[in-house]
């Protein structure tokens, strides 16, 4: 007991300081620090740009925050044209197969446009529509729903 | 006189939904009430079939039994309250035996297995001292339950005025593995269950399986990492082949009636039209436009007219056009929406997925939209697909989380909710014609 104690202890206290490197890494230079990834790295596109937009209920509008995420993705993806992207579309587990899969498509295709719009070239863009085939979090409540409602930029 | 039996109400009970919505005055001299759980399922005997195999006879005469059991519409009596405990089909039977069961039907049947299997049925109207039906069936010995299913059909139909539907097969999708990531896989069985088979290897996810009009073919499509294609696969010899090269998503498959054209959706940009395509040809027809979502088009039997989900108005709704394409128009007008239509091997009726108030539910309504009736309510429930006579219907279901969906089937009055038992989740069911 007082072994896993001292155990969680030093973990927190680790976590801690890992923390405090990362936010004052960020304060720094916000594109060159080691836990964002190194700049132009897939590592950065994650933690930094972010990867995935979401939608609501049966929508393919991009709303305001994930406008806000493909401004960035646009951003970075101007800067480090040597990566090609694909666009992956997803749905939740409120509606129809086949529907789904058709939803999945059109969210793709906004998120496809709305970074065309903001100067990515159209050529390296693909797109994927996954229906409700893959979701990413698992439980029967709107808090996983709204997280499998996606559209995932993918690097390569 | 005819008089108004029993059987004759089980005629009147299984031949139309009309009798459901009209007006109850219309029948109600002859006493019939047919809503909700107010049947009365017909009384009949079954005693084992004759056999020089009595085992074979108890095996074939418990699969008719459990056929007729699960249509909802029959009441086996005991077979230990039966005069006899073994069926004749030489001799007519000795009617006032028979009518102190209280059965209104009787069933003698003798069935063999040799080279080939076989099988020889009567069926008699224990109230009117007659019989109704005789029939003889031959088949490949290997194929024997399917002389039971034969068996269960002709006593059906001849009982109810129906098609049968026993003497079939289903495809479905096998699922297994992990939520996120799971295995999606085809597979055939019989009607009840037997002889289950997988037809895709499940390297990529197989979905909605469709069968062509005389069974032989199954179109699906294969969803291969984001990229769903149509797929046709070939029954007899197990060869699957991609449809054409139509666009990045291809999906929403269904043959048309005549066996040659298929009818399937493809997206692009945003936007899913639906095309219809002779198969070979290579020349796919567009059917709809617009940005909207178009999907699930499925034909009238007489291949006249095509009924579709779009969320052009600005939710899903059923449409119904010509099969050329054009004058859309739009039959469903409840509160929710509506999505999956498929229409009905009889014509008379459309079945759907519909979803309102955070439920989905399986319904039905004539083509025209009127008439609409909901069966089945749950927290999700979809892809439906109806039995050869269009008097059943087989869905699935998922309670959500990391559980898995399971097929269920209900009739057209709403009753005989079952679960169809499958060794794996199982989703998108599809019914074939009768194998004949």
């Amino acid at each position: 007991m007082r072994f896993s104690l001292s155990i969680s202890k030093i973990i927190r206290t680790l976590l801690i300081i890992g923390l405090v490197g990362f936010i004052s890494a960020c304060a720094r230079t916000p594109t060159n620090n080691i836990d964002g990834g190194t700049p132009g790295s897939q590592q950065e596109f994650l933690v930094t740009v972010g990867d995935r937009i979401f939608f609501d209920t049966g929508s393919s509008i991009v709303a305001s925050v994930g406008q806000e995420t493909l401004n960035k993705q646009a951003v970075w993806l101007n800067q480090y044209s040597n990566y090609n992207i694909i666009i992956e579309g997803h749905a939740d587990e409120r509606g129809t197969r086949e529907y789904n899969i058709a939803l999945s498509a059109r969210r793709a295709a906004a998120a496809v446009n709305y970074l065309i719009s903001r100067g990515v070239s159209a050529n390296r863009i693909n797109s994927k529509a996954y229906g409700k085939e893959r979701p990413v979090a698992v439980c029967n409540d709107i808090s996983c729903w709204s997280q499998n409602r996606r559209a995932v930029t993918v690097i390569n | 006189m005819k008089s108004f039996n029993r059987r004759n109400a089980l005629k009147l009970t299984a031949s139309s939904i009309a009798l459901l919505m009209a007006s109850s005055a219309v029948f109600s001299q002859v006493k019939i009430t047919v809503t909700g759980g107010q049947f009365t399922p017909l009384p009949i005997a079954i005693p084992d079939f004759a056999s020089s195999d009595a085992s074979f006879g108890l095996e074939l005469s418990d699969i008719v039994r459990s056929n007729l059991t699960r249509s909802g519409l029959f009441n086996i009596i005991d077979k230990a309250s039966l005069p006899l405990q073994t069926g004749d089909v030489a001799q007519t039977p000795n009617f006032s035996s028979w009518q102190s069961t209280k059965a209104d039907a009787l069933v003698m049947g003798q069935v063999e297995r040799t080279a080939q299997a076989q099988g020889s049925v009567r069926v008699w109207d224990v109230q009117a001292s007659e019989q109704v039906v005789g029939k003889s069936y031959s088949t490949d010995a290997n194929n024997y339950r399917r002389i039971a299913h034969q068996i269960s059909d002709v006593i059906y139909s001849s009982l109810t005025g129906e098609g049968g539907y026993f003497d079939s097969k289903i495809v479905y999708v096998a699922e297994s593995g992990p939520k996120a990531n799971r295995v999606k896989r085809l597979v055939i069985m019989d009607y009840d269950g037997a002889n289950l088979q997988y037809l895709t290897s499940g390297k990529t996810a197989a979905l909605t399986p469709r069968f062509s009009a005389n069974g032989k073919l199954l179109t699906y499509i294969n969803f291969d990492d984001g990229r769903p294609q149509v797929y046709l696969l070939d029954l007899a010899s197990g060869k699957q082949q991609r449809l054409g090269s139509f666009g990045q998503v291809t999906f929403s498959p269904r043959f048309a009636p005549d066996g040659r054209t298929i009818i399937f959706s493809v997206e692009q940009g945003g936007t899913t039209n639906i095309y219809s395509m002779p198969i070979g040809s290579n020349k796919p027809k567009q059917l709809t436009s617009g940005a909207a979502i178009d999907t699930g088009g499925s034909y009238s039997p007489d291949g006249s007219k095509i009924i579709f989900e779009s969320d052009r108005g600005g939710s899903q709704q059923l449409y119904v056009m010509s099969a050329s394409g054009g004058g859309a128009q739009r039959i469903s007008f409840g509160k929710g929406s509506y999505s999956t239509p498929v229409w009905s091997p009889k014509g008379d009726l459309i079945v759907y997925t519909k979803q309102s108030e955070g439920q989905f539910h399986i319904g039905i309504m004539k083509p025209d939209g009127s008439g609409e009736r909901v069966l089945s309510s749950a927290f999700h429930m979809e892809g439906p697909t109806w039995s050869p006579n269009g008097r059943v219907i087989m869905y699935f279901s998922d309670p959500g989380g990391n559980n898995g969906a399971a097929l269920y089937s209900i009739d057209i009055w709403g009753r005989n909710l079952q679960k169809v038992a499958t060794p794996t989740f199982a989703s998108d069911p599809a019914w074939s014609p009768l194998l004949s």
